[in-house]
C-alpha cells in the first residue's frame, strides 16, 4: 500500500525533504545485514509505499507539496533533483506568493478556502497513481501560519474528501523558548482543530531533537538541518517496512492502518510520541556495538521515566506495585502511564528477542487489556547503517507536560487579549479561541486521569 | 515573491531614500553575479526594456537590462530630488514617479498636509496606482520621512492616509526620523505630534529614529577607525555608516553616514523576504509577532555589527558579542533605555552563517537581563537568512517592541505643551484652510492615550506573576 505526503510550510517542506533523503538513502545503502532477498523485499516494499517509478529513472517521492510562498519548495524540489537519487514530482506543488504572516486564521480562514481545490486536485492526483492508497501523512509545524493554519484546513479537507483513509499527522512542537510570539496561539489553534479530523498525531519537540543533537550527536553549530534530520531519521525508523506479528511471511501492507489499530483504541487520546535509540554520529557507529536487552531495558525505563534521550535516563522510576489500589494521584511520581505502546526492532538477530518487560501491566492503564496495549513489529534488516535500533511509539503521557504548558501560556496570553486583533482581523473570533482552549484541556485532563 | 514600494517625502525622507536604493543595488551586484534579474531583485526593483525608450515594457526574467526603483519621490522642493535626478542614481528613478513642487513646506505640516495634499491629492494616487500595477504581488509600502517639518511631516502622513484608503490591504511601514530637542525648527514638536496621531492610526509599524543615535554611532565608528589599534583595519565597505562600493563615489554629504545606518536598517528588515534561509522572516510576520495590540507598534531597532575588522575569522565569542552588542545602547536607532523598560515583543533577524543553536544560546544568555511583559514571557521571533550583508559574514537587527519608547513620547509631549499654552506660532496652522483648534486638541489627545496605553503596561512590570487561572474541565 502506499501512502501519499503531504507537506505544508517551510517546515513541513524541509523535513519532508529530509525524510525522503533518509528512506531512499537507507534502501540504496548496504545490503542491511540481512538476506538479499529480504534486502530486496525490503527495498521494494519501501519504493512501493513512498516512490513512484514513473517513466523517469529516479525514483518519484509520492508527495504534494504545500506552501504560501515559494522559496522553500523552490529550494526543496533543486535539492531533492540535485541528489540524483530521487525527487519530487515537477507539478505536484502548490505556492502562493505572500505567505501567511505566523498567523494562523490567514492560513485557516483564507488561504485554506481559497486553494482547497488547487491542492486537492494535486493531492488527488498523487492517490490515484497509488494502486493501494494506504493513507496519508502530513508533516507540519504549529508555531507559524501556513503549516499551521492551512495545514489544519487541508487535514479537514483531507477528512472529508476520503472519509475512510488513514490520516497521521506528523506535527513539530516549537522551541519553548520561542521562536515565534504568537506560537501558542497558532499551536492551541491548530491542535484542537487537528484533534477533531486526524486520526493520530505523531509528535516532535524541537526542544527534545536539539539536545539529541547536541548531546548524543556531538554537534557543535546546530542549524536546522541537523535538527530534521534527526526527526528524518526517526520516522524513518517508523516508516520504513517492518513485518507485524503474525503477519504472515511478507512486509506489511498496512502500515498506517497497522500503527493506529495498534495505538489509538479510544478518540480522546490521539496524541503520539517516538524515541528511538541508539542515536549518534555516523562515525562512532563503527565503534558501538549493543546487545538487544541492553536496547529493551533502556527503552523501556525510558517510556517509564519519560526520558527524552538516552542519556541521563531517571532510573529511580519505577512502575507502581502490582495488586495496590491505584487511583490516579496515588501513583508514584514521574510514572508515565501508558495507554498503548508500539516497538520496532530493526536489524540483526531480531527475532529472538524478548519484549515481555513491555507487556507488564502495570506500565498501563487500567481499563485496556495489557495483551492489546502492547504490539512489535520487527525486520532483521537493519535501518541507517545501525546494526540494531529500537523504536518507540508511544500514546502515554509522553506529551502530557509540554501540552499543558503550550496551553498555559497561551491562556495567559489569552486573557491579556494580546494579539486578539490579527485573529479577528481575518474571521478567527474569541468563542473560537475558547472551544479550542477547551477542548485541549479537555484532552490534557483525560491524559491526567490515566 | 512579494514586492515593495519605497515612498519616500520630503528632504530628509529622500535623502534617506537615496543612500537606500544605493545601498540596495551595492548589496544586489554582491549576491547576484550572473545579472539575472531574479525573484530578489524584484522585490524593490522592475526590469525595463529600454531599448524603446524609458517607457519599454517590463521584462520578468532574464538578464538585466535596466533597473528601475519600485520608488516614489516626493518632496515640495526641488534640490534635493534635482540632485538625485543628476547624480549617478538617475536612471534608477523613473522620472513620471517625481511630484515636486517649488516653494517647500516653510515647516508646517498643516502646508504640507492640507494645502499640498489636497492639491497632489489625484497626482499622488495615480502615480500610486501605476507603481502598484507594475507589481506581481504589492505587500508593504515603506514611506521615509521626517516628523519636525513640514513637507515629510505633513505631505508624508497624508500619503499614509492615502495608502491606508487606497490600498488597505498592503503593509505601512513608516521610517519616521523624530526631531531631537536641540532641533533648530521652533515648531517641530507641533509638526511631530500632528504627524504622530497620523501614525497611531494609519501606519502598521513604524521605526522611529533619532538623529542624536546616527550621530553617536557615526563618531563611535570614527573613533574606531582613528584610534589605530594594532592589527585591528577596518574593512572599508563593512561599515554601516559606508557608501564604498555604492555608485556615489566622491562628495560625500555630510548627513550621508547617518541615512546610510538607515538604510541599512531597511535592508536588513527586508533581507529575509528577499533571500532564502532555514527559519525565514517576512514582512506580515515581522507586523503580526510585534504588534500585540493595534496602536502600540513602535519598534526599537538596533544594528549590529557597525563595522567588521579585516583580519579576523570568526570565533564563537564573537558571534555572541554581536548579540550583547544589540541590547546595548550604543547600537540603538534612538535614544532609549530597553533594558530597563518592558519588553512587550523582540524579533532577532539574523543574517550569514549563523545556526539555530547560536540563536538558542544567546537567547537563553540574555534573557534573565530583561524583562518581559508577564503574557509574553517567552516573547521572541527569530528569523535565519542565510546571505550576510554586503562586507559581513554575519549581522543581527534586534526589533523591540518596548515601552522604552514613552519617554519619547513624552518628551515629545512636553515641548509640544510648552510652545501650545503659550500659543506661540499657532496662527501660522490655523490659517491654513481646513485647520482649527480641535486638529492641535485631537493630536494631543491621541499622544496622551498612546502614553497611557504604555502607562499601563509599565504598571505591570515587576509585580507578582499572577497566572490566571485555566478553565476547569468536569471530569
Amino acid at each position: 500500500m502506499s501512502i501519499v505526503t503531504v507537506q505544508l510550510g517551510q517546515c513541513g517542506n524541509q523535513v519532508g525533504h529530509e525524510v525522503f533523503s533518509a528512506l531512499c538513502r537507507d534502501i540504496r545503502g548496504t545490503h542491511g545485514l540481512c538476506s538479499k532477498k529480504e534486502n530486496e523485499s525490503y527495498q521494494d516494499s519501501c519504493k512501493e509505499r513512498f516512490f513512484c517509478e514513473e517513466e523517469s529513472a529516479v525514483p518519484v517521492a509520492r508527495a504534494v507539496l504545500v506552501d504560501m510562498e515559494p522559496k522553500v519548495i523552490s529550494q526543496t524540489l533543486s535539492m531533492a533533483a540535485r541528489s540524483g537519487h530521487w525527487k519530487y514530482n515537477s507539478h505536484s506543488h502548490f505556492c502562493q506568493k505572500q505567505g501567511s504572516g505566523n498567523n494562523w486564521a490567514n492560513g485557516f480562514s483564507v488561504h485554506g478556502p481559497r486553494h482547497k481545490e488547487a491542492i486537492m486536485n494535486l493531492v488527488q492526483r498523487e492517490a490515484e497513481k497509488c494502486d493501494r492508497l494506504g493513507g496519508f501523512f502530513t508533516i507540519m509545524s504549529m508555531a507559524g501560519g501556513t503549516g499551521s493554519g492551512l495545514g489544519a484546513f487541508v487535514t479537514q479537507c483531507l477528512r472529508d474528501a476520503f472519509p475512510t483513509s488513514f490520516l497521521l499527522n506528523h506535527v513539530i512542537w516549537p522551541y519553548g523558548t520561542g521562536e515565534v510570539i504568537v506560537q501558542n496561539y497558532n499551536s492551541v489553534l491548530t491542535l484542537s482543530h487537528l484533534y477533531h479530523s486526524a486520526d493520530a498525531l505523531l509528535v516532535h519537540e524541537n526542544d527534545v531533537i536539539h539536545k539529541i543533537c547536541a548531546q548524543l550527536m556531538n554537534i557543535k553549530q546546530i542549524s536546522f538541518r541537523d535538527v530534521n534530520q534527526v526527526i528524518a531519521h526517526q520516522l524513518g525508523s517508523v516508516l520504513q517496512p517492518t513485518h507485524t506479528a503474525g503477519g504472515g511471511p511478507g512486509y506489511s501492507r498496512n502500515p498506517l492502518g497497522d500503527l493506529l489499530e495498534a495505538l489509538v483504541p479510544h478518540p480522546e487520546f490521539r496524541m503520539l510520541g517516538l524515541r528511538n535509540i541508539p542515536q549518534m554520529p555516523e562515525n562512532s557507529l563503527a565503534y558501538s556495538s549493543f546487545s538487544w536487552p541492553g536496547l529493551i531495558k533502556h527503552l523501556r525505563q525510558m517510556l517509564i521515566a519519560n526520558a527524552q534521550m538516552e542519556e541521563g535516563i531517571d532510573w529511580q522510576v519505577r512502575p507502581p506495585q502490582p495488586g495496590s489500589c491505584m487511583a490516579p494521584t496515588n501513583k508514584p511520581l514521574h510514572f508515565n502511564t501508558s495507554i498503548a505502546n508500539l516497538v520496532i526492532l530493526r536489524g540483526k538477530d531480531v527475532h529472538g528477542v524478548d519484549l515481555g518487560s513491555f507487556q507488564d501491566p502495570s506500565l498501563y492503564t487500567s481499563w485496556l487489556n495489557p495483551q492489546d496495549a502492547f504490539t512489535a513489529w520487527k525486520t532483521p534488516r537493519a535501518f541507517n547503517k545501525y546494526e540494531k535500533s529500537a523504536a518507540l511509539v508511544s500514546n502515554s503521557q509522553f506529551l502530557l507536560k509540554p501540552l499543558d504548558s503550550i496551553v498555559g501560556k497561551a491562556w495567559n496570553m489569552f486573557a491579556s487579549k494580546a494579539y486578539l486583533h490579527q485573529y479577528t482581523k481575518f474571521g478567527i473570533q474569541e468563542e473560537e479561541f475558547l472551544d479550542c482552549f477547551t477542548t485541549l484541556e479537555q484532552v490534557i485532563s483525560s491524559y491526567t486521569n490515566l | 515573491m512579494t514586492q515593495s514600494v519605497v515612498v519616500q517625502v520630503g528632504q530628509c525622507g529622500n535623502q534617506v531614500g537615496c543612500r537606500f536604493w544605493d545601498l540596495a543595488l551595492r548589496e544586489h551586484a554582491a549576491v547576484n553575479k550572473k545579472g539575472i534579474y531574479d525573484e530578489a531583485l524584484s522585490s524593490f526593483f522592475r526590469n525595463i526594456d529600454t531599448r524603446s525608450g524609458d517607457n519599454g515594457p517590463d521584462i520578468y526574467k532574464g538578464k538585466i537590462c535596466s533597473l528601475k526603483a519600485r520608488a516614489l519621490l516626493i518632496d515640495m522642493e526641488e534640490g534635493v530630488v534635482n540632485e538625485i535626478l543628476q547624480g549617478p542614481l538617475r536612471d534608477v528613478f523613473d522620472s513620471k514617479q517625481l511630484i515636486t513642487d517649488v516653494s517647500g513646506s516653510g515647516n508646517n505640516w498643516a502646508v504640507g498636509h492640507k494645502i499640498y495634499g489636497c492639491q497632489y491629492r489625484e497626482s499622488i494616487v495615480e502615480k500610486l496606482r501605476k507603481t502598484a500595477e507594475h507589481c506581481d504581488c504589492l505587500q508593504c509600502f515603506f514611506v521615509i520621512h521626517s516628523m519636525g517639518g513640514g513637507t515629510g511631516s505633513g505631505l508624508g502622513t497624508f500619503v499614509l492616509n492615502l495608502l491606508e484608503e487606497e490600498f488597505p490591504e498592503v503593509y505601512r511601514f513608516v521610517t519616521s526620523v523624530y526631531p531631537s530637542g536641540e532641533d533648530d525648527v521652533i515648531t517641530s514638536p507641533y509638526n511631530s505630534v500632528l504627524a504622530m496621531k497620523e501614525l497611531n492610526e494609519h501606519a502598521d509599524c513604524v521605526l522611529p529614529v533619532e538623529n542624536e543615535s546616527l550621530f553617536e554611532i557615526v563618531n563611535k565608528i570614527h573613533q574606531m577607525i582613528n584610534s589605530g589599534k594594532l592589527g585591528s583595519t577596518v574593512k572599508p565597505n563593512s561599515l554601516v555608516t559606508s557608501s564604498a562600493g555604492s555608485a556615489k563615489t566622491l562628495q560625500e554629504k555630510p548627513f550621508d553616514a547617518m541615512n546610510n545606518i538607515v538604510a541599512n536598517l531597511l535592508l536588513n528588515l527586508t533581507s529575509s523576504a528577499r533571500f532564502e534561509g532555514s527559519l525565514n522572516m517576512d514582512l506580515n510576520e515581522i507586523s503580526m509577532n510585534l504588534v500585540p495590540f493595534p496602536r502600540l507598534h513602535y519598534l526599537v531597532s538596533s544594528l549590529t555589527p557597525l563595522y567588521t575588522l579585516a583580519d579576523v575569522n570568526v570565533p564563537s565569542r564573537r558571534l555572541d558579542q554581536m548579540f550583547s552588542d544589540a541590547f546595548s545602547r550604543d547600537h540603538q536607532l534612538i535614544q532609549a533605555d530597553p533594558k530597563h523598560s518592558l519588553y512587550l515583543a523582540c524579533a532577532l533577524l539574523v543574517r550569514g552563517n549563523v545556526q539555530v543553536s547560536d540563536l538558542r544560546r544567546n537567547i537563553e544568555r540574555l534573557k534573565p537581563s530583561l524583562h518581559f511583559v508577564s503574557w509574553n514571557q517567552e516573547g521572541w521571533k527569530t528569523g535565519l537568512c542565510s546571505v550576510p550583508p554586503v562586507g559581513h559574514s554575519h549581522s543581527l537587527l534586534a526589533l523591540a517592541n518596548n515601552t522604552c519608547v514613552k519617554p519619547t513620547f513624552i518628551e515629545l509631549k512636553d515641548r509640544f505643551m510648552k510652545l501650545y499654552k503659550k500659543k506661540a506660532h499657532l496662527h501660522h496652522y490655523l490659517q491654513i484652510d481646513g485647520m482649527d483648534q480641535s486638529c492641535f486638541s485631537e493630536a494631543i489627545s491621541s499622544l496622551s492615550d498612546l502614553i497611557e496605553e504604555y502607562n499601563e503596561l509599565d504598571a505591570t512590570k515587576g509585580g507578582p506573576r499572577i497566572d490566571p487561572s485555566r478553565l476547569k474541565i468536569a471530569v
